[in-house]
């Protein structure tokens, strides 16, 4: 089976739980057999500085320049092949500029194959229309990355030969259906998050339209959790047998438990933990006030928030004016070794999402040995029995919650070890056995 | 010959309400919650099945009879939510069939923690159950058939039972069958009867299983199976939990028709009867002695202690509560005392289970919170500000002191 997988971020450039997902199940699908094409767009170097030597996307290249981390892809990623988009298209291309390339994908595309011209005519057409109003409305320039992405996606895919192309949230699907348009292979797009759990009910109209799109080009699509499964029938309109739910993993981890001290907090201190990003998404100001709740019953705790985001100088201001900024510490976005350094320090790993499709933090948090508490309005609480569970706008219940772990060390301890042993049932090998028997089944039906 | 000793078992919890560490509050329990339980249990349970009973025993004229075992705190809400209960049961203890067994009054795990909390609660129920039917209880049951050795010493020192009713476990029994009066080791006059656990859960959990190889049950065949023990054994104990007329077994799955018949099909054979506890172990020898150095107990499959001891908040809940004990009584507030007492029930401990908690079974069923550890954190904080209670009415000066003063 082979694989064209379309994805917007890889570790260590992530920004989120897409790109761990993304290693995840690549991971996984590696193992299975599964030989993977995997196109990211040109990293952005973030500057910030991590403590674990991690595989770049320059250094996957297909030939990689005698880079120090090849030994560990081959082992750990064997069967995948990672190709960043082609510098020479421009990050900030007008839709003229956009036009031009594809037409110049097509030409090479008609020296190839005559095949499926009409269809790809359409598209353009339709592509192209689409990125001629997104000029007047939309500033950003995410929605222009997307298109200059399927561009250079078009261009790679003509050069490898595959079964199935996989594509990941939406800044990829423009780039899978273009694919499929232009290779016939079937499309799956996968889900990890919708329009409305990023914006609430204010949609950016452009970004839905795109995903509406994707998920109904698709031949199948991956969702998440029976949550996002839902979004997507009522709000994409989109039907039942269509969608499967594929719970996103966790890799197993050993890790050592470090005493707080060695960080700087005093060891008689309880650390209850935010990590995310701190967005309205996220809930980071439900988890404000349920600390203020918290503080007025204990002292002596300390609430981490790690992780940046839009919303973190409102919520630095917010801490302040509560009069709690002395007891709540922002970290800033953290990866690698200092994510396991922050879940080893904490007592309780808290996810106050308002909406989440699905949460791979929690899984992280109880593979480190934290006990966890998350909103009910996530994905993850679908599959979790040994955690706590809270409506994201019930602060009284949180802070209750909360304290009740704090308060008593058997509710930490069973919380602990039933957490653990649950968590280790959730592996990327049977997110990947899923998918490969999709890919399987879609590639059948194209073949007949 | 084998006679039919039905012992039934009639229990209600007082459940708590949701309370936060934030709570203030001294009402510690959910009366809505607790009532319309009460209420949909008796009509679909107490209600229908002790009239049943009743019609039974009349139509038999004395020749079918039963046994209960009737809690304090279910029968303080029978009081409170739907007294008609009471008079059904009353009407069932003027019949003469009907034997009232005593247990600890609020369904505890005390004999495990607190013997003194154990002898008490064990005299409030013989009391009340004296008062309510002038009976004087001469078979004791523990919660959850809970039973050891000790168990039995303990009850037999009490020189106020003659048996003890427990679970015919087959790890205590080997190659031995329930169906005869055993003895434990070092009691000289208290018996034993032992629950023959597959016929009982042929009715309590099987009758209404389509997969059952044997469903479906009518009194005809189950009275067959109860002939066929003729001759290795003189007693077969069928100990159920009461809900299972028509809340476990709902109506429609004919457990009422199934009992309404029972007796006709079972007194067919002339060597068969029913009979009371008290009746059994009159009747029949004690055939050899049972012993039981380990806790066993009616629960699960382990029939062990797992489902209120098998994990660390559950222990940890227990001890706390039980280590309050002497703060609570040296109050001397009768309010305190009661509520603490009503904290001592298995039933807050059970819903902390954690044991099948995935995979959502029968645990699930009977549990009024989401999850274990919502219980432990809802029970936790109740305790701790009934601690403070305790703590508050220990400072207070005492009427001896404010008139000194």
């Amino acid at each position: 089976m082979k694989v064209f997988m379309l994805g917007w971020e890889f570790p260590p450039f992530i920004s989120g739980g897409l790109g761990t997902a993304c290693h995840g199940l690549t991971k996984a699908l590696s193992n299975l057999g599964v030989h993977i094409t995997f196109v990211l767009p040109k990293s952005v170097d973030t500057g910030n500085a991590t403590h674990v030597h991690m595989l770049t996307p320059q250094s996957c290249r297909p030939l990689p320049a005698a880079g120090t981390s090849s030994v560990e892809i081959s082992e750990e990623l064997k069967n995948i092949q990672f190709h960043t988009v082609s510098s020479p298209l421009q990050p900030y291309m007008t839709p003229q500029q956009y036009q031009k390339k594809l037409e110049e994908i097509i030409k090479q595309k008609k020296l190839l194959s005559g095949q499926s011209q009409q269809m790809l005519d359409q598209w353009l057409e339709r592509e192209f229309e689409t990125v001629t109003a997104a000029a007047g409305q939309y500033s950003g320039d995410m929605y222009a990355e997307s298109h200059r992405y399927a561009a250079a996606a078009v261009h790679l895919a003509l050069l490898q030969d595959f079964d199935v192309i996989h594509a990941h949230d939406w800044m990829t699907y423009p780039a899978g259906i273009a694919v499929a348009a232009v290779t016939g292979k079937p499309l799956v797009v996968h889900v990890h998050s919708t329009e409305f759990d990023r914006s609430g009910e204010h949609v950016n109209q452009m970004i839905y339209d795109i995903e509406r799109r994707g998920v109904h080009a698709a031949n199948k699509v991956i969702a998440v959790s029976y949550l996002t499964r839902n979004i997507l029938l009522t709000r994409y309109g989109i039907l039942g047998d269509k969608v499967e739910v594929i719970y996103n993993g966790v890799e197993a981890e050993d890790s050592s438990r470090i005493s707080a001290h060695q960080v700087g907090i005093r060891s008689d201190e309880k650390i209850v933990l935010f990590l995310g990003r701190i967005t309205m998404q996220k809930g980071p100001e439900y988890f404000l006030m349920a600390a203020r709740k918290v503080l007025e019953e204990i002292e002596n705790v300390k609430f981490v928030m790690a992780g940046s985001g839009d919303m973190m100088h409102r919520i630095i201001e917010m801490a302040a004016q509560m009069g709690i900024g002395h007891k709540v510490l922002f970290t800033g976005f953290l990866r690698g070794e200092d994510v396991n350094k922050v879940y080893q320090m904490a007592d309780l790993y808290v996810m106050p999402s308002v909406s989440e499709p699905f949460g791979i933090a929690p899984l992280e948090a109880l593979n480190h040995d934290v006990p966890v508490l998350i909103s009910k309005q996530s994905g993850v609480a679908e599959v979790l029995t040994h955690v706590l569970k809270v409506d994201f706008w019930d602060i009284q219940e949180m802070a209750n919650k909360i304290i009740a772990v704090l308060k008593y060390p058997p509710l930490q301890m069973t919380l602990r070890e039933h957490g653990n042993f649950e968590v280790r049932k959730l592996k990327w090998s049977g997110a990947a056995q899923k998918c490969l028997r999709l890919y399987q089944d879609m590639a059948a039906q194209v073949a007949t | 010959m084998p006679s039919v000793c039905f012992y039934f078992q009639v229990h209600q919890p007082f459940r708590l309400r949701h309370y936060t560490v934030f709570d203030k509050s001294v009402s510690y329990f959910d009366e809505f919650k607790n009532a319309s339980i009460c209420r949909k249990v008796a009509n679909k349970c107490y209600l229908p099945t002790n009239r049943l009973l009743l019609k039974m025993i009349r139509r038999y004229e004395g020749r079918f009879k039963v046994s209960f075992s009737v809690t304090g705190v279910v029968l303080e809400q029978f009081q409170k939510y739907c007294p008609e209960v009471m008079s059904t049961f009353d009407a069932l203890a003027e019949t003469g069939c009907t034997e009232f067994i005593a247990e600890t009054y609020y369904h505890s795990l005390s004999f495990l923690y607190s013997r003194n909390e154990f002898y008490e609660q064990v005299g409030q129920h013989m009391d009340l159950v004296k008062r309510l039917w002038g009976q004087t209880p001469r078979i004791f049951r523990n919660t959850e058939l809970i039973y050891n050795n000790q168990l039995a010493e303990t009850i037999e020192s009490m020189n106020q039972f003659d048996a003890i009713i427990t679970e015919g476990a087959d790890r205590i029994l080997g190659h031995r069958n329930s169906n005869f009066v055993y003895r434990p080791p070092n009691c000289k006059n208290l018996k034993l009867l032992l629950k023959n656990y597959s016929l009982s859960d042929d009715i309590a959990f099987r009758f209404s299983n389509r997969g059952w190889e044997e469903w479906p049950l009518d009194a005809p065949k189950f009275s067959r199976w109860i002939d066929s023990v003729n001759g290795c054994g003189h007693t077969v104990n069928l100990f159920m939990d009461y809900e299972t007329f028509g809340e476990h077994q709902w109506e429609d799955t004919g457990i009422f028709d199934f009992m309404f018949h029972l007796p006709e099909y079972i007194l067919r054979h002339p060597d068969n009867n029913f009979m009371t506890p008290s009746q059994v172990i009159r009747s029949y020898p004690v055939m050899d002695v049972v012993d039981v150095p380990h806790v066993i107990s009616w629960a699960d499959t382990e029939r062990d202690l797992s489902a209120w001891l098998g994990n660390a908040m559950q222990s940890n809940a227990l001890h706390e509560a039980y280590k309050m004990e002497k703060l609570v009584k040296q109050t001397a507030k009768s309010d305190i005392i009661e509520d603490w007492k009503k904290l001592l029930t298995s039933d807050h401990f059970y819903y902390m289970c954690t044991k099948y908690f995935s995979d959502g079974d029968v645990h699930k069923y009977f549990n009024p919170y989401d999850s274990p550890y919502d219980s432990y954190i809802n029970y936790m904080n109740v305790l701790s500000n009934l601690r403070q209670r305790c703590k508050d009415a220990l400072a207070e000066p005492t009427e001896v002191e404010q008139q000194a003063s």
